[in-house]
């Protein structure tokens, strides 16, 4: 090491210790292991579960990092590590996971002092592959076997001793949900910190067949030797996957989960999503009461609160939709739904694991690109990322509630169907269908390929630890009011300055809106959009909805100026007014414009961080806004002439 | 002995590994493969397939459940016993 990295280093030292008002830098223990061994369960058992979660520079990949304070009286910084089959490097999870082993430059931070390897007590024969890789390493190292009550209600003997000696290094039984075992654990790794003095790593190589063959043979020899009693095979799992993944039951059960779903987003949201617009209303009234009219008043009542509002609303929706999600990934259903789905989506060229990213794109895409993650191959990740945004995330949903309310009879239909729900049912299917047509045109064309190579582990089922899904959710909703307290924010504060000024003059005849900023630009953009059948005031509340779709309500009721009436909600007073003022035809077509339509800042940047190029965000802007255009123009044209205009 | 292919197995059937990554040109995948637990001389077992033609397949291998296709599983050599 030169003088200058010498400097730096110590620099570099100095700045974190005072970051972490220490005397000294941290020591840093960062868990690794296979996915599914309840990593996750042991990291918020080991830090109480105040993680704060980050992304690695350049990826989006989870940066879990928590603190833990130690029996001793000493601090700890732990990482949690995305879970990995090996170190080889081949997905982006398995790229950041050797990265922050080796303390490389990508993920700005030193390696780790102390490695725990966490491997599923009841899936040694596995696991135990991937702790002899990471001892490899050189770094000092203690492993958690995890879940060992399970292993144990198998029938599991080991011998713990015997292990620990074999692997040549300390073995800690744990059960992460009951926190048994995690004392020990710290305990233990800080005694290994103290007696090993960190060195350098020792590095990596790409690994060879024979390795992994010489490793495994490793794991099956020490196995052999610590293993007092084999366990039996999960009588459980088993029995549940005879029906679960039956041709026929499995098939049955998968439609009835994902229609329990959409049944309970809809209808169980309803009184928390009440509540909270009522709240908004007597928000909106007090502040309207307390201040004196004029610009600051306006800019409360009509552009922060109504615009930020319309979309708080949706929070109970968003997070019952997660709650299923974590709860059916937690459970190892969502791997189940993949293998049942695989042969569908094979026929359209995408990889069974594309279902997952796909699903939770109902709820909003950016998770869902985030998702694709686990996708190995870049043709089959891009295919799926591309076509993510055209599932009917939550967000469009009060745009189609409050057109479908104001302009679709809620006529009875064969007796027991609604023909609102109805719609709403074909414009979720109109959107499916979107995504798989594109999925396979860029499948046959800019995207081609040999079919999806499919290798994925059905985890044992277990019950879904509470903690997890409470801090998984806890994370979605601050995700989802921050964005509403950002994007949305501005954006609201942004349109209603346009729409506000310059003030009508004197003379005017029209409606205020149409002298401001926003209602020449509506009028210029007129000519554009006609042949759509949407007016100038649509125009003007297309322009915002592109940063986010969701201000669409927001705009339309600034534009219409509905805002500032004292009875009744927003939504249904905007309805009313939109009726006299559209057509159906016009209707329609923005229903099409908004099942295609890309309108959202977040899935563009998503996507320009998972796919590391403007290239792919500005070919999905492109391509959806041309799918919308022609969509909305068809079912606009079509619709006049069948005499709805 | 005669070997066959894994992905010509059906539900119920095992054989042990005899050699992986037949007909695979890519590296990477046949480590991946092994990664996952398919090595020469572990067993494999055809525990479920999937509905509407029988593809996937899930087998158990080392203790766990792994899905793939039998287009894939045709990459496993395999000598089956009962």
């Amino acid at each position: 090491m030169n003088e200058t990295e010498n400097f730096q280093t110590l620099l570099s030292s100095r700045v974190r210790s005072r970051a972490s008002v220490q005397t000294q830098p941290l020591k840093t223990i960062a868990l690794a292991g296979n996915p599914n061994c309840g990593k996750t369960a042991l990291f918020n058992a080991i830090t109480g579960g105040r993680a704060k979660v980050g992304n690695y520079p350049g990826v989006t990949v989870e940066k879990k990092e928590g603190r833990v304070r130690t029996a001793s009286g000493g601090e700890l910084r732990v990482i949690d590590l995305p879970g990995t089959y090996s170190l080889d490097a081949k997905t982006p999870d398995e790229m950041i996971t050797r990265d922050v082993l080796l303390g490389g430059e990508a993920t700005q931070d030193a390696s780790p002092d102390l490695l725990i390897a966490v491997a599923d007590a009841t899936q040694l024969e596995r696991n135990l592959g991937l702790v002899l890789e990471l001892r490899k390493l050189g770094r000092p190292i203690v492993l958690a076997l995890n879940m060992m009550d399970l292993a144990e209600q198998r029938g599991l003997d080991l011998d713990l001793d015997r292990l620990s000696q074999e692997l040549g290094i300390p073995v800690i039984p744990t059960i992460a949900p009951r926190q048994q075992g995690v004392n020990t654990l710290l305990f233990e790794a800080e005694k290994k910190l103290q007696s090993v003095r960190s060195g350098p790593v020792v590095g990596w190589a790409q690994t060879t067949e024979d390795e992994i063959r010489k490793r495994f043979s490793e794991v099956d020899r020490i196995l052999k030797l610590a293993t007092r009693k084999g366990s039996a095979p999960t009588l459980w799992t088993d029995r549940l996957d005879q029906i679960v993944l039956h041709p026929l039951w499995g098939s049955v059960i998968l439609f009835c989960v994902f229609g329990l779903m959409f049944q309970a987003i809809f209808n169980w949201a309803e009184v928390p999503k009440d509540w909270i617009e009522s709240q908004i209303q007597v928000l909106s009234a007090v502040v309207g009461q307390l201040l004196a009219p004029g610009p600051l008043k306006s800019l409360l009542v009509d552009g922060v609160i109504s615009g930020v509002g319309s979309v708080i609303v949706f929070l109970p929706q968003i997070i019952l939709l997660f709650l299923f999600i974590l709860f059916l990934e937690d459970c190892g259903y969502m791997p189940r739904a993949a293998f049942l789905m695989d042969k569908w989506m094979g026929k359209i060229g995408l990889h069974g694991r594309a279902f997952i990213p796909l699903l939770s794109s109902f709820a909003c895409a950016v998770p869902g690109i985030m998702a694709t993650r686990t996708i190995e191959n870049r043709r089959d990740r891009l295919t799926t990322i591309l076509v993510a945004p055209l599932m009917t995330c939550s967000a469009r949903l009060p745009v189609y509630s409050m057109l479908i309310a104001a302009f679709i009879p809620n006529r009875a239909i064969f007796g027991v169907l609604r023909l609102q729900g109805l719609v709403m049912f074909g414009l979720y299917l109109a959107g499916v269908f979107a995504a798989l047509l594109v999925a396979m045109l860029l499948r046959l064309t800019v995207l081609r390929g040999p079919k999806p190579m499919l290798l994925m582990e059905l985890p044992t089922y277990k019950w879904p630890d509470a903690k997890s899904i409470i801090l998984g959710l806890a994370e979605r909703a601050r995700l989802f009011i921050g964005r509403a307290g950002t994007v949305i924010l501005s954006v609201s504060i942004l349109l209603w300055f346009l729409s506000s000024y310059p003030k009508p003059p004197e003379w005017a005849t029209e409606p205020a809106i149409s002298y401001s900023f926003a209602g020449r630009i509506g009028k210029t953009l007129e000519p554009w959009v006609s042949p759509l059948g949407f007016n100038w005031k649509i125009a003007v509340a297309l322009i915002p909805s592109f940063a986010a779709r969701e201000v669409m309500i927001g705009s339309l009721a600034t534009v219409y100026a509905v805002g500032d009436q004292k009875t009744g909600g927003v939504t249904q007073l905007l309805g009313d007014r939109l009726l006299k003022d559209w057509s159906l035809a016009t209707a329609l077509s923005l229903l099409v414009w908004y099942v295609l339509a890309c309108q959202c800042l977040s899935t563009l940047a998503v996507t320009r961080r998972e796919t590391n190029s403007w290239r792919w965000p500005a070919v999905m802007l492109i391509y959806m806004t041309t799918l919308a255009y022609l969509g909305a123009f068809l079912t606009y044209q079509l619709a006049s002439y069948l005499g709805l205009g | 002995m005669t070997t066959v292919r894994l992905g010509q197995l059906s539900v119920g059937q095992r054989g042990v590994i005899v050699r992986v990554g037949v007909g695979s040109d890519s590296v990477d995948w046949v480590q991946r493969l092994m990664a996952m637990g398919f090595l020469e001389g572990s067993i494999a077992e055809i525990v479920h397939e999937a509905p509407f033609g029988g593809d996937p397949l899930a087998v158990r291998v080392r203790g766990s459940l792994l899905a793939l296709r039998r287009q894939e599983a045709n990459a496993i050599e395999v000598v089956q016993y009962e």
